[in-house]
């Protein structure tokens, strides 16, 4: 979901560059603060993983597509700061080689998918994982977070369509939430399929389980 | 992470972008969709502010369309990773010397 220029006006676009920049900024002192030696390649690699994965579209119902978003996946990982870190290296990178998403939109941007779907996909993961117990509730909490990581970006990109006059609420929301309510099955099942290779391969690289990074 | 588990991440990472990009589906996303379904995909059309060199994830001068997006995907993940992977070095260091 990606925003191009264009969708956005200037009172939508440009608060969103505010709101985005003050908190990258704090998420990149917190990752100073919080890094690891072995989290540093991991911040590396998770970078190549999601860029490689966004360019998977996978189709769902009625000649839509999505591909995986990776904020939770990101976050369960590498912690929701280095993970809202990783995921604007990548949306900034997608904008500006690719023209994935506009330059303007890019605020938005980062709001909905590094900030909303990542931060916010995080603290729906520990939930979660609270209520099911550690081992358990990896997998049954990325999956869950991941699919509400997804919704709640669409939803943030509804709102922020609709107070740009591009939309109106009523119809944005609903068909945004929908869609992305079908393509976060797929966000689901990707977040924790790859979640259990890494918990049987390299259990100790995953953030979420440890509660923090030794 | 030695070496060897860091080689096994950037390959795993190269080979989705290279092999399996190309076989993505060109439906539109959640997003367009939405788009054209209401009305609006021509807001996005009127052009970026900028030009991005590789738009659309296709390496200019390929005649093969799907071959030119498995080099940008095989290109994009490698500079990605060394983003990543250098960002991450800076912040460490700072912390560092702190």
């Amino acid at each position: 979901m990606h925003i191009p220029d264009g969708f956005l006006t200037a009172n939508t676009w440009a608060p969103a560059w505010v709101i985005s920049t003050g908190t990258i900024g704090y998420c990149l002192k917190k990752t100073a603060g919080l890094l690891k030696d072995r989290m540093v390649p991991l911040m590396g690699i998770m970078s190549a993983f999601i860029f490689a994965a966004q360019m998977i579209n996978f189709p769902v119902i009625g000649g839509t597509s999505g591909h995986l978003l990776g904020g939770v996946l990101a976050a369960v990982l590498l912690g929701p700061y280095a993970g809202a870190v990783v995921l604007t290296c990548v949306l900034i990178f997608q904008c500006l080689i690719f023209q994935d998403g506009g330059l303007l939109a890019l605020g938005a941007n980062i709001f909905n998918m590094a900030i909303i779907g990542t931060i916010g996909g995080y603290i729906m993961f520990n939930l979660v994982n609270k209520i099911m117990g550690n081992k358990k509730g990896l997998q049954i909490g990325a999956a869950v977070a991941a699919w509400f990581s997804v919704v709640l970006a669409a939803v943030f990109c509804a709102l922020e369509l609709a107070i740009s006059g591009t939309s109106p609420l009523l119809i944005v929301l609903p068909a945004m939430a929908g869609i992305h309510a079908l393509i976060g099955v797929g966000e689901a099942l990707i977040t924790a399929a790859v979640l259990s290779f890494i918990q049987k391969v390299r259990p100790d690289l995953i953030y979420g389980l440890a509660g923090k990074m030794d | 992470m030695s070496r060897k588990d860091i080689a096994v991440g950037v390959i795993i990472a190269v080979a989705i972008a290279f092999f399996l990009s190309p076989l993505a589906s060109s439906w539109p996303d959640g997003l367009e969709k939405v788009a054209h379904d209401h009305g609006f995909i021509v807001k996005g059309e009127q052009g970026s502010v900028f030009k991005s060199p590789i738009p659309d994830y296709i390496f200019p001068g390929l005649k093969n369309e799907k071959m030119a997006t498995a080099i940008s995907g095989l290109l994009g993940t490698l500079v990605i990773f060394g983003i990543g992977y250098g960002l991450a070095s800076l912040l460490k260091k700072n912390k560092d010397c702190r």
